[in-house]
């Protein structure tokens, strides 16, 4: 089924069409309403009756967390406080949240698109839906609550925490869709299998999985520990939360939400317009928001967009999964690196963990990239000869991922530093006089 | 067989060996034989203690991997050509070593080496039949 087939299912002229006409108005809006943008604008010589079509929104400056911060609390606002209904709020760069504010139209584009994800995962309104985000500031709970309740399914308000009620609600109110982080989907996969309950004892076959990064392992691991498909949701408060983009049954990228909001692709260097299919960051224009519309807000998530009609019959663009951050990319000898390529390729082995660290240097004029993982706990190590093959395969891996060379030190499981909250994964020693 | 050795995997890093016997001597952990396996950048520490899980609790957390595993201690009496009579049969036999190294048995003041072979089985019972004395934990404390 799908939601709302009028724009997912649109050709690309009416797309396009439509697209314009929301982006002129939203730059009007914006140029009005929120005098900081106005001034950005004005430095770069646009104003807004000079898009005329949608090649002209690189006329237009970018928005960044930076300006976020900047403008905290409530600068970039652009409806009156009266007319802001709800506040949504995500961590900033520099200690100060973002904070969010949308209007009742904003609170139903939002659901709206929730509502098409889940569609598109093939829930409706005869099903279950577990809601196993955070509800509060963070937008995973209330955002897949409102989509749910938008689309007439039965809704769990569950949260996160407390596990085992979890798994006693999956079990007795039969929940056909769970919504929640794939971390703790994994948490709630492993308790199931712990309390010896089989996948094909719980009703559950869809799971809308987003929020944070997760590797193909995970993936697996969820699916068949669950007995589910899982999907994944993309959204970022600034945006306005989950369902800006999902991933429908055929599992060939996301479907943006293109008439709600217009992605780029941009190189994050040159932060020119990249061609479709090629890799950069992803750049989101929000074509209908009225609280705090964003005009070419940079995500800093690296990702490509897939055009044509998908095999579901949705013609939005996909957005690929999100291969990294531009705040974490390295370039190494002049190639892109990714701390999540490596954390890829560590996964891929069961003697390795997640505990590691990348330490760039530089010898001479030449770049060095080295990689210190910690040993699986546990594993027994009695030959020196598996510890040589274990580097020279996972160093394979590292160069086929990365296309560069990557020493690959080994350590005693629980000797690399923890840290609370974010990991500090990468350490550049490079120094540039 | 029972004598059970204690492998630790080791980066190779001053300093890092007197973290490891430092442990061992707070938990008061008597080696009776060690040996290391080193490359440029690791190495596995083997030894023998006489409670190896203890050994292992004391490392557990502090980190140093350590496992058990069981290997093959002989007695052999202290003149030349001891070892190689035991290494003579276990060639004759087509059974290969991986590592061998010399071994105190305290109590008795006697020599012994323990091995580590391609098929431990074969060569324990090669060995016990050809008059070869096979150590027990107990003849090391």
């Amino acid at each position: 089924m799908i939601w709302n087939k009028e724009m997912e299912c649109a050709d690309r002229e009416t797309m396009r069409k439509v697209q314009l006409e929301r982006l002129q108005e939203v730059v009007k809006y914006e140029y009005e309403h929120v005098p900081y943008y106005a001034a950005k604008m004005d430095k770069a010589g646009v104003r807004p009756e000079d898009i005329r079509t949608l090649e002209d929104i690189e006329l237009l400056p970018f928005i960044t967390k930076e300006d976020l911060a900047v403008n905290y609390p409530t600068g970039l606002f652009a409806a009156k406080m009266e007319d802001i209904v709800r506040i949504q709020s995500s961590s900033g760069t520099t200690g100060k949240p973002k904070i969010v504010g949308y209007t009742q139209r904003d609170m139903d584009d939002w659901a709206e698109s929730v509502a098409r994800g889940l569609t598109m995962c093939g829930i409706g309104k005869n099903d279950v839906a577990h809601i196993s985000y955070g509800y509060g500031l963070f937008t995973g709970g209330l955002g897949a609550h409102a989509g749910a309740e938008a689309i007439g399914a039965t809704v769990l308000p569950m949260s996160t925490g407390n596990t085992a009620r979890q798994i006693m609600f999956l079990q007795d109110m039969k929940s056909d869709a769970l919504c929640c982080t794939p971390s703790y989907a994994l948490t709630i996969a492993e308790a199931v299998e712990k309390a010896g309950i089989k996948p094909e004892d719980l009703q559950l076959r869809a799971g809308l999985f987003g929020a944070e990064p997760w590797t193909q392992s995970m993936r697996n691991k969820i699916e068949k520990g669950l007995g589910i498909r899982a999907h994944d949701i993309y959204g970022l408060t600034e945006i306005t939360g989950p369902g800006v983009s999902t991933s429908c049954i055929e599992n060939n990228g996301m479907h943006v939400q293109e008439d709600l909001f217009y992605p780029e692709i941009v190189d994050p260097n040159t932060l020119k317009q990249l061609p479709m299919g090629e890799t950069g960051e992803l750049v989101f224009t929000t074509l209908r928001k009225q609280g705090m519309p964003m005009i070419r807000y940079r995500t800093r998530d690296i990702c490509y967009l897939m055009e044509g009609k998908c095999a579901c019959g949705r013609t939005t663009v996909r957005m690929s999964r999100v291969f990294g951050r531009t705040d974490d990319m390295l370039i190494v000898k002049g190639v892109n690196v990714f701390p999540s390529q490596v954390e890829t390729v560590i996964a891929k082995f069961d003697e390795l963990t997640l505990n590691y660290k990348i330490l760039v240097d530089r010898k001479g004029n030449s770049d060095t990239i080295e990689l210190m993982v910690e040993f699986a706990d546990g594993l027994a190590i009695d030959d020196i000869e598996f510890v040589e093959s274990m580097k020279k395969r996972v160093e394979h891996e590292l160069r086929d991922s990365l296309q560069i060379g990557c020493k690959v030190r080994f350590l005693n499981a629980g000797t690399l530093p923890r840290s609370e909250g974010k990991a500090v994964r990468v350490e550049d020693r490079r120094k540039y006089e | 067989m029972a004598v059970k050795q204690v492998s630790i995997f080791l980066e190779n890093e001053t300093g890092r060996l007197a973290d490891l016997t430092e442990i061992l001597a707070e938990n008061g952990i008597d080696l009776n034989a060690v040996t290391i396996a080193e490359t440029g950048e690791y190495g596995i520490l083997r030894c023998i203690v006489q409670n190896p899980e203890d050994a292992i609790k004391a490392l557990a957390g502090k980190g140093f991997m350590a496992s058990i595993s069981d290997v093959l201690t002989v007695a052999i009496d202290n003149v030349p050509g001891a070892v190689n009579k035991v290494l003579q049969i276990l060639a004759d036999a087509g059974i290969g070593v991986k590592y061998i190294y010399s071994t105190i048995q305290s109590a008795k003041g006697e020599a012994a080496i323990t091995m580590k072979t391609t098929d431990q089985e074969r060569a324990e019972n090669i060995l016990t039949k050809a008059g070869i004395r096979l150590c027990e934990m107990e003849d090391l404390k």
